[in-house]
């Protein structure tokens, strides 16, 4: 018995080393919340559950495989990610399938994928290495270079054209340039010329994504066109009222009103069957996860695990910020998932990832301690 | 110091780091914090507004149309009915290229021409319809054919739909009239009287006939379904349930037997039958030659069978028996000699010497007779229709005494009829004169005009519904009652019956001695008369009066010779009727248009009619032409 018992808890000893509980409690909580949205909203098609069940085991190995790498080594990665992704990215603009009007995808033979999705943790790691590495000669002139390391992949997703992604991986970046110091009057002017840049940007915009922007500012003006969504959608949150419509019971849902509503608009579902309390749970789930993030950005041994993880946590919260937003109608229409509710298997993958980056830099806080 | 400068200078970017991690902290809880007011807001300051929206959007509110009632004659045999029947339907919003889908679908089932035409036709003026048949009356290998091919057609579906049927086919066509597709125009009326709500349901609304003038009883009231429907479109279950009415079953006055021997008796001559129940209005049979087939109609009209219908010269869509105006010919002495009698110009024993004419301001107004009837008192001036007797009536009465007297039996004005589309005909008098024409020289009445209005010529023009009632007004001793088709209304569900009563419009003011003086002469226009030759060996008692109207006025001095005219140009034959004598249970006119002599055409038909009617016998071979009988002198004196 002492003799079954022993290697089976060392065992698991050893598997739970490096896992940081509370995170994982709170993503496991977010995933449970996230499969009984994609439950009812899949209601007809169950293998949609059954292939995020395995996209959620899969996730998590590899959460786990990343939070074994002691930051150290992920350093080393830094740079050839970024370098292998800007490739791709470059790959796909040259030779990308096209999918509903946007070049976004590279076959690879055994399947498609987004090269731009890599790019949302590859070039924190860019940024946050280059930053560690110039730490004690830190001049404006690296910001300049940092600033060009985050343009250049961001500019060829703007090309896809991918507006969603491209903000994303844009807002990921700038994390890691704040936290490392940029000064406020540098922020200040870049943020005075980027607004009156606006304009000019206006003018780069596609078509549909002037739309939607316009769509946000007034749903009615087209509303079985772009504006039928964000119509949708709201209703599906307003008429969830106090304590929702009960699981399994959305209307909207259920109906087929919800466009999207297993993968981006699942917040719409989630929100209509379970109404405002179940929204404030969910919002507080994701304010513990990013303040846990956080936590371990400030306690964190080096430049490089600060950066990393300030930016991490930081991009949990504009993903959630910007779906919820979105869903609810004070956010333009873009493409950006629900982290850990949403279905789909890279954006999971990705965020996965990224938590196993925070538990490996949490686990590493004090050994440089010197 | 160099070990101690950077550790404070690490020391230093970590409190600013830290700080920069505190805004960041701050900047995520405003933004949720923003997130959680907006929830609030649309979950609950909102929320009543959502709700309603999110109903809104799951329930659609499904007409069902009701079943539209029955038509049935006065013996309860069913003349218009609803049988189900499978439509190929196309929906045009959700098909992007009409034409192509129906060219596809012609490969699958048979689409001719007519119907692709008849298809464009609905299209162009029907009102916003979901769904518009390419095809009805699908056979049930068709069905299936197109069942197995559905998943090519997005658009095209079968539809079980109610269809109108008349299993009398073209008989009584006019009484019954046709539903046809609601129109714009019908739209607009429906929603002017406020009752298109309930026509949410309905593709078809009565046009004309019964159909269209009790449109209100037979259509019944359009139940409703509450349904829940997904963002497609499609029915998911049924909420709550308003089941629709049927229509009231309308029955008849008129005898689909009696109709179908006059029509027969018609053949292929255009004209009218009129026959009347006196003592109530009731219409036994309306009937108006040619006619048209009302099942044509029910699934659109094909508009090459349209465009024949209006076109053509025997204009088959018009009622004549409520809208044709003739002069009343010869069939006007029986009223003419009531009012010469009422007003004292004449005695039962005035007596004139016919010499086959009437004088009067140098014209001579020549009798039918060559050579006249020699001595006439007033019963032999009906029985033998002696036209200078009443030219000189007309002449002694003048024309205002005779219209105030015709107006009494309903002679120039809409008898009001529960049919739609009456015309009121022309009852001439000074007056009218006046107001009919503009020149000066026009307007004025020439004494010379009243004398053929004596004889039933002249401005007169007069409906055959008219003519009925008169006749009926005449045999029922003075009582003029409203004609009228229905008797009654039934409420299909609850058994509940409204009779609609008899309705007496009017009583003419005339003795009851010269009433039945003239009906007594009318009995000897069928027993010794004019009409005695049609009416030989009748086993019952009637009453008649032939008629004959010109088409063309025929110059002084000139002689009409049937041959010599074309066709369309020949008088019309006109017969007036109603038996038995002592308590008549039918009066009747008949119009037989460019037959020539009443005799000729129409008493025979009247015959046949009031054998039908009064005896129940079926003529053995109505199609056969009436035989021609120029030699009878007797006859042709009209």
């Amino acid at each position: 018995m002492e003799l079954a018992r022993l290697p089976l808890r060392h065992i698991a000893a050893r598997f739970a080393e490096g896992i940081d509980s509370t995170l994982l409690v709170l993503i496991l909580a977010l995933s449970m919340l996230g499969l009984a949205a994609l439950f009812s909203a899949t209601y007809d098609n169950p293998g949609r559950l059954a292939s995020q069940l395995a996209n959620l085991g899969l996730a998590l190995a590899a959460m786990w495989l990343v939070a074994q790498i002691p930051p150290q080594t992920m350093m080393r990665f830094a740079v050839p990610a970024y370098a292998v992704g800007l490739a791709l990215l470059i790959a796909v603009a040259l030779f990308g399938d096209v999918v509903n009007g946007a070049r976004r995808w590279l076959n690879i033979g055994v399947g498609r994928f987004q090269p731009a999705e890599m790019l949302k943790l590859a070039l924190p790691l860019m940024l946050a290495w280059y930053f560690h590495k110039n730490e004690s000669t830190l001049r404006l002139r690296d910001f300049a270079i940092a600033a060009l390391l985050l343009a250049l992949p961001v500019a060829l997703i703007l090309r896809q054209p991918d507006l969603g992604t491209a903000a994303l991986v844009a807002a990921v970046g700038f994390y890691v340039i704040f936290f490392a110091g940029i000064s406020w009057k540098v922020l200040g002017v870049l943020g005075a010329l980027g607004a009156a840049a606006l304009p000019l940007a206006w003018g780069f915009l596609h078509d549909y994504q002037r739309r939607r922007i316009l769509t946000l500012l007034d749903p009615t003006q087209d509303p079985l066109g772009a504006g039928y969504h964000i119509i949708q959608s709201t209703i599906a949150v307003g008429s969830g009222g106090l304590s929702g419509k009960g699981w399994l019971n959305g209307t909207q849902a259920h109906l087929e009103f919800i466009p999207e509503r297993h993968t981006d608009f699942i917040f719409a579902v989630y929100s209509e069957e379970f109404g405002l309390i179940g929204n404030l749970a969910l919002l507080a789930l994701y304010t513990l996860l990013v303040a846990r993030g956080l936590m371990i950005a400030a306690n964190a041994a080096t430049v490089f695990g600060r950066l990393l993880a300030g930016a991490v946590a930081l991009m949990f919260f504009t993903y959630a910020f910007v779906n919820m937003g979105m869903v609810s109608g004070i956010l333009p229409v873009v493409g950006v998932p629900l982290p850990f509710l949403s279905y789909g298997g890279t954006a999971l993958l990705t965020l996965f990832i990224g938590t196993g980056i925070l538990m490996s830099i949490q686990r590493y806080r004090k050994l440089v301690q010197s | 110091m160099r070990g101690i400068s950077e550790l404070r200078n690490s020391e230093r970017e970590l409190r600013l780091f830290q700080l920069r991690v505190g805004i960041a902290a701050i900047a995520v809880f405003v933004a949720f914090g923003l997130l959680a007011a907006r929830f609030f807001y649309l979950q609950v300051v909102q929320h009543d507004i959502y709700s309603a929206k999110a109903e809104e959007n799951r329930i659609s509110i499904v007409p069902v149309a009701p079943n539209r009632g029955l038509v049935l004659d006065r013996n309860g045999v069913v003349i218009a009915r609803n049988y189900s029947g499978y439509t190929l339907e196309i929906f045009p919003r959700r098909v992007n290229d009409v034409e192509s889908t129906i060219d596809e679908l012609s490969g699958l089932i048979d689409i001719q021409p007519r119907d692709r035409a008849r298809f464009r036709k609905l299209v162009a003026e029907t009102r916003n319809a979901e769904s518009l048949p390419i095809r009805s009356r699908l056979s049930d290998e068709e069905v299936a054919k197109f069942a197995a091919n559905r998943y090519r057609f997005e658009g095209v579906e079968i539809k079980a739909r109610l269809f109108r049927q008349y299993p009398f086919g073209d008989a009584g066509a006019h009484v019954i009239g046709y539903m046809g597709r609601i129109t714009q125009a019908d739209q607009a009326r429906l929603e002017e009287e406020g009752r298109y709500a309930n026509y949410r349901g309905s593709d078809f609304t009565g046009k004309s006939g019964i159909e269209a003038s009790y449109e209100r009883e037979l259509h019944g009231t359009t139940g409703f379904e509450q349904v829940e429907i997904d963002a497609a479109g499609r029915g998911i279950r049924t909420l709550s349930r308003t089941p629709s009415q049927p229509g009231n079953n309308v029955t008849l006055t008129l005898d689909m037997r009696l109709q179908q021997v006059a029509e027969i008796g018609f053949g292929a001559r255009r004209g009218a039958l009129v026959a009347i129940e006196p003592s109530s209005g009731g219409v036994l049979a309306l009937v108006s030659t040619p006619g048209f087939d009302p099942n044509l109609f029910v699934d659109g009209i094909d508009p090459q069978y349209w465009a024949e219908l209006n076109s053509s010269p025997d204009r088959p869509l018009n009622n004549r028996a409520i809208a044709g105006v003739y002069p009343p010919g010869s069939t006007f002495k029986p009223y003419m000699a009531l009012a010469a009698l009422e007003a004292g110009k004449r005695r039962y024993s005035s007596t004139i010497h016919d010499p086959g004419y009437f004088e009067f301001g140098g014209r001579r107004f020549r009798d039918s007779k060559k050579g006249g009837n020699g001595i006439v008192d007033l019963y032999r001036s009906i029985v033998v229709s002696s036209d200078t007797y009443y030219y000189m009536v007309a002449n002694d009465l003048g024309i205002d005494a005779i219209a105030s007297f015709m107006k009494h039996f309903g002679f120039g004005a809409r008898t009001g009829i529960d049919l739609h589309g009456e015309a009121p005909g022309v009852l001439p008098s000074q007056e009218w004169k006046r107001q009919r024409f503009r020149r000066p020289e026009q307007q004025k009445w020439y004494a010379g005009e009243t004398i053929s209005i004596g004889i039933g010529q002249g401005y007169n023009a007069y409906t055959p519904i008219q003519l009925a009632q008169a006749v009926a007004t005449l045999a029922a001793g003075g009582d003029m009652y409203r004609p009228r088709l229905v008797a009654h209304v039934d409420n299909a569900r609850t058994g509940e019956r409204r009779y609609l009563d008899p309705e007496l419009a009017h009583q003419v003011p005339v003795r009851s001695e010269y009433l039945e003086f003239v009906k007594r002469a009318m009995a000897g226009v069928n027993k010794e008369g004019t009409g005695a030759r049609a009416f030989a060996g009748a086993t019952y008692t009637s009453g008649g009066k032939t008629g004959t109207a010109q088409v063309i006025g025929i110059k002084q001095g000139e002689k009409y010779i049937e041959s010599k005219v074309e066709e369309r140009l020949r008088d019309h034959s006109l017969f007036i009727a109603f038996a038995p004598l002592e308590s008549p249970k039918i009066a009747l006119a008949v119009i037989v248009e460019n037959s020539g002599f009443g005799a000729r055409a129409a008493a025979p038909l009247a015959r046949t009619v009031l054998d039908y009617f009064l005896l129940g016998k079926v003529p053995a071979s109505m199609e056969q032409p009436v035989p021609e009988d120029d030699d009878a002198e007797e006859a042709e004196n009209d």
